[in-house]
């Protein structure tokens, strides 16, 4: 049940790219058509599910005070390079997660190949990661926070696809068409998803 | 590019605006808008971050195999921000817990990157800095309008020092509650954009 309720949290309440706006780049970027948006939710759910808890790892058995005990370093304290281990392993999974694709399921590559190098720089994943070390979740809880968070941004990213394909037929003002109109639609669907905010499981 | 340092940093404050035009770096820039101070922050931040990554990278940038650049590149930005959240937790350690996430990231705000790439790489130091310290600025221009009109409207104060007396406090404003919340950012963007398209209709984007 306490998984559940970090999966429903961090789809709904604490929805990345609506109510913490990580990953904005992309969001707004690819999300002209509802294919696309589909690819690279995606992507993102499969990096997100592997990188936080993959990160997770790394932060209890290699850079907390004392995780290196093992070593013969009980004293030593490597968090100040957090930031920098969590966007080389996002970066080496992303190369990896390609070349994998790449070899083994050509049809899957083709869909999500474009996204996955861009998501390296992907607010989303680094912020999941980021939210992950500040609430002290441990390996279960931040795999079940990797999950919703991709989750999230998965079904924020497909409903504003649909939403923009019909909004083709709209009219809107010149300076406000495309980007503009965009934001104001990704604003809306922020305060509707504030909707959900008091519910607890 | 020929372009003397003033043009340089003109025309990335308002012509090349990074945030309104190029739509770079937006994910930081709505979140930590609600309050002027922490916005401020922030601005400070990125624009040291990008000036001086811009220089290290423009610095080796002959030296750097094609192959492993942007790994090199994110390894330098990441070096610059550890540096940054380090200083604001040593000496500002209240301010560095509202930013919470946002300090670490600036590794990902795609201003830093886009400049590091697209014009560090192929520029002499010294423009390069200047050009990251102007893009900084751009970013910062967009950043503070938005947490003033959020921080004026939405709590009724400027920088934390009230200036529209709130009912609460016995005074004569009310405040907007719909613009402390993170949501305001994007219609306020939306309405920047609007009004910057608008003003240089070359911008517009065509069906």
């Amino acid at each position: 049940m306490h998984y559940l309720d970090i999966i429903y949290r961090s789809v709904f309440i604490e929805n990345l790219p609506l109510a913490f706006f990580l990953g904005m780049c992309t969001f707004l970027a690819i999300s002209k058509k509802v294919q696309a948006a589909i690819g690279l939710g995606l992507a993102v759910l499969v990096l997100t599910s592997i990188t936080v808890p993959l990160n997770n790892f790394i932060l209890a058995t290699m850079l907390e005070p004392g995780a290196l005990a093992w070593l013969g370093a009980p004293n030593v304290d490597l968090t100040f390079l957090g930031l920098l281990i969590y966007i080389a392993t996002i970066a080496t999974v992303v190369q990896i997660l390609e070349m994998v694709l790449d070899r083994f399921v050509p049809t899957l590559y083709n869909t999500l190949g474009i996204f996955l190098p861009l998501l390296t720089v992907n607010c989303a994943i680094l912020g999941a990661t980021l939210f992950m070390v500040e609430r002290d979740y441990n390996f279960t809880e931040s795999a079940a926070y990797g999950f919703g968070a991709g989750l999230g941004f998965f079904l924020a990213v497909v409903a504003l696809a649909g939403i923009r394909e019909r909004m083709e037929y709209a009219d809107p003002p010149g300076g406000l068409r495309g980007l503009g109109l965009t934001f104001v639609t990704a604003g809306l669907m922020a305060v509707a998803f504030m909707g959900l905010a008091g519910m607890d499981l | 590019m020929a372009e003397s340092a003033k043009e340089l940093l003109f025309n990335s404050v308002f012509k090349r605006n990074p945030i309104a035009l190029l739509v770079l770096g937006i994910c930081s820039a709505l979140a930590v808008t609600g309050q002027m101070a922490t916005a401020f922050v922030m601005c400070v931040c990125v624009t040291l971050v990008t000036g001086f990554s811009n220089l290290t990278i423009s610095l080796v940038r002959k030296r750097i195999p094609n192959s492993v650049r942007i790994g090199l590149q994110i390894m330098v930005i990441a070096t610059l921000v550890i540096l940054v959240d380090q200083i604001l937790k040593a000496f500002y350690f209240e301010l560095s817990k509202q930013l919470s996430i946002f300090v670490g990231l600036i590794i990902t705000n795609c201003i830093i990157m886009g400049r590091a790439e697209g014009f560090a790489m192929s520029n002499p130091p010294i423009p390069s800095f200047v050009d990251g310290i102007a893009n900084g600025l751009g970013y910062s221009l967009i950043l503070m309008l938005v947490a003033f009109v959020r921080e004026l409207f939405g709590s009724g104060s400027v920088f934390g020092y009230e200036v529209l007396k709130l009912t609460t406090n016995g005074g004569w404003y009310t405040a907007n509650g719909m613009l402390i919340l993170p949501a305001s950012a994007f219609f306020l963007i939306a309405i920047i954009i609007w009004v910057m398209r608008t003003i240089d209709p070359e911008q517009q984007e065509k069906d």
